[in-house]
């Protein structure tokens, strides 16, 4: 009822290829802009923009670097979190080798050096598929954790061995370091966040995007219809590459503010991989549905004992909590093992048809 | 540098042939159990084309749930038993919740439900046990304790630990007897049959539902002696999970589908990742063994793309 395209025809090229032809889904992405951009900002404390929506967004957009190369070109990938690693120390070297510049450009250049990394552990992908390529993932997870730890010119010489993220202005207003309002981070990482969803968005639905999925749904017949696999798996690896560290310069420059090389370990590559999978391998909005789902249900499941009166150990709790989300998981690949974003689509086809089963 | 590297070294190995002896061993040692834990993953990767990311953490299950009761009370022998038990629940479980539903997804969906698994069975079993670590119960189960130095002249000697010696021996039991198992019996050539076509073991009236418990269950076993073994060289604690992860390069160095490919490379990454860390290790800071297993096994996928044993994938459009 509320969802039906009928009646509403293209008359040009430019309404065909519009990125929400359907009025309905402008009308719905215009809501969700105005809630992110204004209603949260105007309404949420301190606590749930800084634990809740800043984490929340950096994972999505690490979701959808990930999506880039697993889902829409096929590559299976563990070692997301060691590229998100890549991303957030050049941020950090590159702001404090330019003081100066402007923290955020700085974030958005830090993506180069972790595609051009991953663009080198792309290179088996060529000859490598699936689970092994997943396995030789790995040993860029693991060699690049070893650097972060073993070159000691990655964190500056510091004694503790962790970068520590300094105090950066922009427009007069305090957005990265310990003094940094909670408000002002929330916007760095939601327009962040926004734009690059935009631009994949539309990057996907071209050139790139249709090669990937070529090479996806079957290499040898994309190679045989004049898709370059190397190009093309190299372009996946190093635009997936440079979404994560952006996300991990976000994630280390707006959230955590400080960062030691274990938290860019397997565990972190592990969580971005559930969120592509649960919500959806192939599909931006999934990306978004699969970060809410495993970042917020911990969050929520910490808090309901203390609700319903229980006063339970935090270890219980925190034992309590994998066991759950583990089983969650399996739950979900089993009920739906398309992700979020299929459940999703199956909803709008029972607005477009409603009242009629068919 | 050019001499750090290419020279020195073996000039090392040549003069202290005693230390070198000893890394050879601890690399022997690490190997075969590399090579038991990628075992596991093998039984189940044959037999049900399923890469199960769960078989490290089913070694530290198994271990810690043999730990846990003997602390409880249990004696040693009915605690083992009650272990092999509880890795046939398992199993059965397994089976039944995770593995039946998700018949016919594709490898990464059923790649992430072992995931799950993984993070259950962590949860569940410091929910049950707790998180400390906890020592093995070597001598209580009758394995020997305690270690032998083998003199080699003048020019020092050589210490072998009696469990890595165990170790050894039941590893080489172990295979043995599952290749018994998978070649002379009525269930191996099940267990064949099902990793050949799953269908058309079907249709000659195999049940492809008890063959993936008896797999899961074998795999279990192999988690367990695994997890004693491992957990007789240093405590038993979730960090053991780490060595499941050395099992990866293991693997696609032998290929997913060969036994006698996990064993062999089982001892390439075994002795490759000592003499790598005690000789080479020092020239970029050391802790080099993270990492080596991995870079050995992608130089050498990049020439061999299927594995040692690995089965050549011919692809049709």
């Amino acid at each position: 009822m509320f969802y039906r395209e009928a009646g509403q025809f293209k008359t040009s090229y430019k309404s065909d290829q519009a990125l929400f032809p359907i009025l309905q889904d402008r009308i719905g992405m215009i809501a969700i802009l105005l809630i992110a951009f204004v209603l949260v900002p105007a309404f949420a404390n301190d606590f749930f923009l800084t634990s809740i929506m800043i984490p929340f967004l950096v994972f999505s957009l690490a979701a959808i670097g990930l999506n880039v190369l697993t889902g829409y070109c096929g590559q299976l990938s563990l070692g997301t979190g060691a590229f998100m690693g890549v991303g957030a120390y050049a941020a950090y070297k590159l702001t404090s080798i330019f003081p100066d510049a402007n923290v955020i450009v700085m974030v958005l250049v830090s993506g180069v050096f972790s595609a051009a990394i991953g663009a080198v552990f792309g290179l088996p992908s060529l000859r490598i598929k699936g689970l092994y390529l997943a396995v030789t993932t790995l040993a860029a997870q693991f060699f690049l954790e070893w650097c972060f730890i073993r070159i000691p010119w990655l964190y500056n010489y510091n004694a503790s061995g962790a970068i520590e993220v300094p105090h950066r202005e922009m427009l007069g207003v305090v957005i990265t370091g310990a003094e940094a309002t909670p408000i002002a981070r929330y916007f760095a990482v939601l327009s962040i966040t926004a734009l690059i969803a935009y631009l994949m968005a539309n990057v996907l639905r071209g050139r790139f995007g249709r090669s990937w999925m070529m090479i996806r749904d079957m290499d040898i017949a994309a190679e045989l219809m004049g898709i370059r696999p190397l190009r093309t798996k190299l372009m996946a690896f190093a635009v997936s590459s440079y979404i994560c560290g952006v996300a991990g310069a976000m994630m280390v420059f707006f959230w955590l503010s400080a960062a030691e090389p274990s938290s860019f370990n397997i565990r972190l590559s592990f969580q971005i991989l559930f969120m592509v999978i649960l919500g959806g391998l192939g599909s931006l909005g999934g990306a978004f549905m699969g970060a809410a789902f495993i970042w917020i249900l911990p969050v929520f499941l910490k808090f309901i004992p203390g609700i319903m009166g229980f006063n339970v150990a935090a270890e219980t709790v925190q034992h309590a909590t994998f066991m759950i989300v583990g089983a969650l998981i399996i739950f979900f690949l089993i009920a739906e093992p398309h992700g979020f974003a299929r459940l999703w689509q199956i909803a709008k086809q029972k607005l477009r048809v409603w009242p009629f089963p068919y | 540098m050019l001499y750090d590297i290419f020279i020195d070294p073996f000039v090392q190995m040549y003069q202290m042939p005693d230390f070198f002896l000893q890394v050879l061993w601890e690399g022997f040692v690490a190997g075969i159990l590399y090579a038991l834990i990628a075992l596991g993953f093998v039984l189940i990767f044959k037999a049900s084309g399923v890469f199960n990311f769960a078989q490290g953490i089913m070694v530290v299950f198994a271990a810690l749930t043999l730990v846990g009761l003997h602390e409880n009370g249990v004696p040693a022998f009915l605690a083992l038993i009650l272990t092999i038990a509880v890795m046939g629940v398992l199993a059965y479980g397994v089976e039944r919740v995770v593995m039946r539903p998700l018949v016919n997804q594709p490898d990464i969906i059923l790649l992430m439900a072992t995931i799950g698994l993984t993070y259950f069975l962590v949860g569940f079993g410091e929910f049950v046990f707790g998180g400390e670590p906890k020592r093995m119960i070597t001598e209580e189960l009758g394995l020997p304790t305690g270690s032998t130095a083998f003199e080699m002249g003048e020019r020092g000697l050589v210490i072998l630990q009696h469990i890595d010696i165990a170790a050894a021996v039941i590893a080489v039991i172990m295979v043995t007897a599952l290749g018994i198992f998978f070649n002379k019996t009525r269930i191996g050539r099940a267990l064949r049959a099902v990793a050949d076509d799953h269908q058309a073991a079907l249709s000659v009236g195999i049940s492809l539902n008890q063959i993936w418990a008896i797999v899961w269950f074998a795999a279990g076993l192999v988690a367990l002696a695994t997890g004693i073994m491992w957990g007789a060289r240093s405590d038993v604690s979730f960090a053991l999970e780490i060595v499941a992860f050395k099992a990866l390069p293991v693997l696609i160095l032998g290929g997913f589908t060969s036994i006698p490919g996990a064993i062999v490379g089982g001892l390439i990454i075994g002795f490759g990742e000592k003499i790598g860390e005690l000789y080479w290790g020092g020239l970029v800071g050391g802790g080099i063994e993270s990492w080596l297993a991995y870079i050995i096994a992608l130089v050498f996928l990049l020439f061999r793309p299927q594995g040692l044993f690995g089965e050549r994938i011919i692809e049709r459009i």
